[in-house]
């Protein structure tokens, strides 16, 4: 399904363009002493979809919520610059005005209130024509929101729910969608079509920055990709590179034989290519 | 069944005929009680009205933006003490009523600031210090509350044809009525949405560009105007002040009112204040019993009917409009 996408988008042309997301020696602290980030650069390209992968603990879910604003007084150095403005440390409503607009692991959905009612406060702040297109948009991406729009949020499926957070951010126009484990909880095949959705986003001209466990399902869309591990980016490159990279393909998808095993990681750790 | 088809249509208050037909017809009875009751209940009824009006204000912040305030009879004070003040000083009481206001919003923006860090019940308790704090103030300071013979303000006098109950009775309903329309349009404007949204998830409505600072601190503006000019109107319907009058009990009465009467509804305002100024008349001969009813009464509504009155009243709307099918 990549193919569709790359067709109208040459990568290397878009590799000398300034990137949208600029971050560079970011530091994020939690309690003024416990470093979740620790010097962490990354440049983010527009009209493309990024990924960023490692284990549990890696920081991914910081560098969102650092990027996003979320944590009080943080970065606690460095730089973080969207379209040559820089945006660490402004408040997370400012952040989401610029475009960029964060979705959370656990979705934060407005659980007692209705799909219409949540995708209503997507709207927040907008006006004229332009809403009703976006709603269009929505609906024919997610046909199952329209058809549910008079229910309650928290009944609504597991998969159904991350199609919901996702709808409502897009009503704020993103120039710079970041996703939080979107497949997080999902059926595989549930996980798959909001995959697809994804795919279908970007090729409007949004810019996508996933965090995710399941490698293969996010090199499935990703045109790029990061490692994360102890608050780091240890790895970076095209899809296509990072899934021929050894390591990865040991770590993160599983082709490794019989070294995919805690003995395979104890040996990871002492070569530590990266 | 009624699908709304515009944002204009979203915006009225009144969608369907026969709504406005019982909402007028409502009005109309409530505007002509004085000719068919005695004074006695005529005097309920203002109070009622003057009740509705801090309750309104209190459920915006409690259950609209689910900011949890106890600091509420502080506010009722400042507002009273303010409009007492002004009064005597010589300004005409509409300005003073206003004033009222202004000033308990003030210091609700004052208080609304520990909001931005705490949450729950810390924020509870850091309100029911302000409102503890407000009392003492006022208890130990005679010039602010006319020492030990309290402040008296001059009463309304009889307008016209009307009797100074009647005169009261109108002006509260009237005064009751614009607070409610005002209400009704906060919660259907763009900064209703925004408190909604900061009640049920402050993460995802940052995220989607709302100002948690602007909109918290703005809900507990708005909730203690409203509560402060409940003060100024209390004031003036009684016509006298003492500091006495607004200790915490005062604050449980709004918070009775908010649960029974039916959280994030503004009807359920209404009817929780009539709630709470009605079971004391109708147990003045047990008056140590209200408390009791008070407690009894969040239990039985938090249990059976989590919407309070108003969410009853709303379900037997929906049996009706349904019948035949439930």
């Amino acid at each position: 399904m990549k193919q569709a996408l790359e067709a109208n988008k040459p990568l290397a042309a878009a590799a000398d363009k300034p990137p949208l997301l600029k971050i560079a020696n970011i530091e994020t602290l939690y309690f003024d002493r416990i470093y979740a980030l620790r010097g962490l650069t990354l440049a983010i390209r527009e009209r493309e979809i990024f990924a960023v992968l490692g284990p549990n603990g890696a920081g991914k879910t910081t560098l969102l919520k650092t990027i996003a604003g979320l944590l009080k007084d943080q970065p606690n150095k460095g730089t973080i610059e969207f379209e040559g403005r820089r945006i660490h440390r402004l408040a997370p409503e400012r952040v989401s005005g610029r475009g960029i607009v964060y979705v959370p692991e656990d979705r934060g959905l407005f659980r007692e209130l209705t799909v219409k009612e949540n995708l209503e406060i997507g709207c927040w702040g907008r006006r004229g024509r332009e809403v009703r297109e976006d709603m269009e948009f929505v609906y024919g991406l997610f046909p199952i929101l329209a058809e549910r729009g008079e229910q309650q949020a928290e009944t609504l499926s597991g998969g159904q729910q991350q199609m919901l957070a996702i709808a409502r951010a897009l009503l704020r126009r993103p120039k710079l969608l970041m996703l939080d484990e979107p497949s997080l909880g999902l059926a595989p095949l549930v996980a798959r079509t909001v995959y697809e959705a994804l795919l279908k986003i970007a090729q409007t001209g949004t810019t996508i920055l996933l965090v995710e466990q399941n490698a293969k399902l996010a090199f499935s869309i990703a045109d790029y990709g990061y490692i994360m591990e102890a608050g780091r980016i240890v790895l970076e490159g095209t899809a296509a590179e990072l899934q021929q990279n050894q390591d990865v393909q040991e770590l993160y998808l599983g082709l490794g034989g019989q070294d995919a095993s805690p003995k395979g990681w104890r040996l990871y750790k002492k070569r530590r290519t990266w | 069944m009624d699908l709304i088809q515009s944002y204009a249509e979203e915006l009225k208050l009144i969608r369907k005929p026969f709504t406005k037909v019982w909402v007028w017809g409502l009005v109309l009875a409530v505007f002509l009680l004085p000719l068919y009751t005695d004074q006695s209940l005529v005097y309920i009824a203002t109070l009622v009205f003057m009740f509705t009006i801090g309750t309104m204000g209190q459920n915006l912040l409690i259950g609209f933006t689910g900011q949890i305030s106890f600091g509420q009879a502080g506010f009722l004070a400042i507002g009273a003490f303010t409009f007492g003040h002004l009064v005597r000083m010589g300004v005409p009481w509409p300005l003073a009523l206003v004033c009222a206001g202004l000033v308990a919003g003030v210091f609700g923006l004052l208080v609304g600031f520990p909001s931005l860090r705490l949450k729950g019940p810390y924020l509870a308790i850091a309100t029911l210090g302000f409102g503890v704090a407000v009392y003492q103030i006022f208890a130990n300071s005679p010039l602010l509350s006319g020492g030990r013979m309290g402040l008296t303000i001059e009463k309304l006098e009889p307008f016209w044809i009307l009797s100074a109950e009647q005169t009261y009775f109108y002006l509260y309903f009237l005064i009751a009525g614009l607070f409610t329309l005002l209400a009704y349009n906060i919660v259907s404007s763009y900064m209703g949405r925004a408190f909604i949204a900061v009640r049920d998830n402050d993460i995802a409505a940052e995220v989607l560009g709302v100002s948690l600072t602007r909109y918290k601190l703005l809900s507990f503006a708005i909730s203690s105007f409203y509560v402060g000019v409940q003060g100024g109107l209390l004031a003036l319907v009684l016509g006298y002040l003492e500091p006495n009058m607004f200790t915490f009990l005062v604050t449980i009465d709004f918070l009775v009112a908010v649960i029974v009467g039916g959280l994030a509804l503004v009807e359920g305002s209404i009817l929780g204040a009539a709630f709470v100024v009605l079971a004391p008349q109708v147990l003045a001969e047990y008056r140590a019993l209200v408390p009791m009813i008070y407690g009894l009464a969040i239990i039985l509504v938090l249990i059976f009917e989590p919407l309070g009155l108003a969410g009853r009243w709303l379900k037997m709307r929906l049996y009706f409009r349904n019948w035949p099918f439930r």
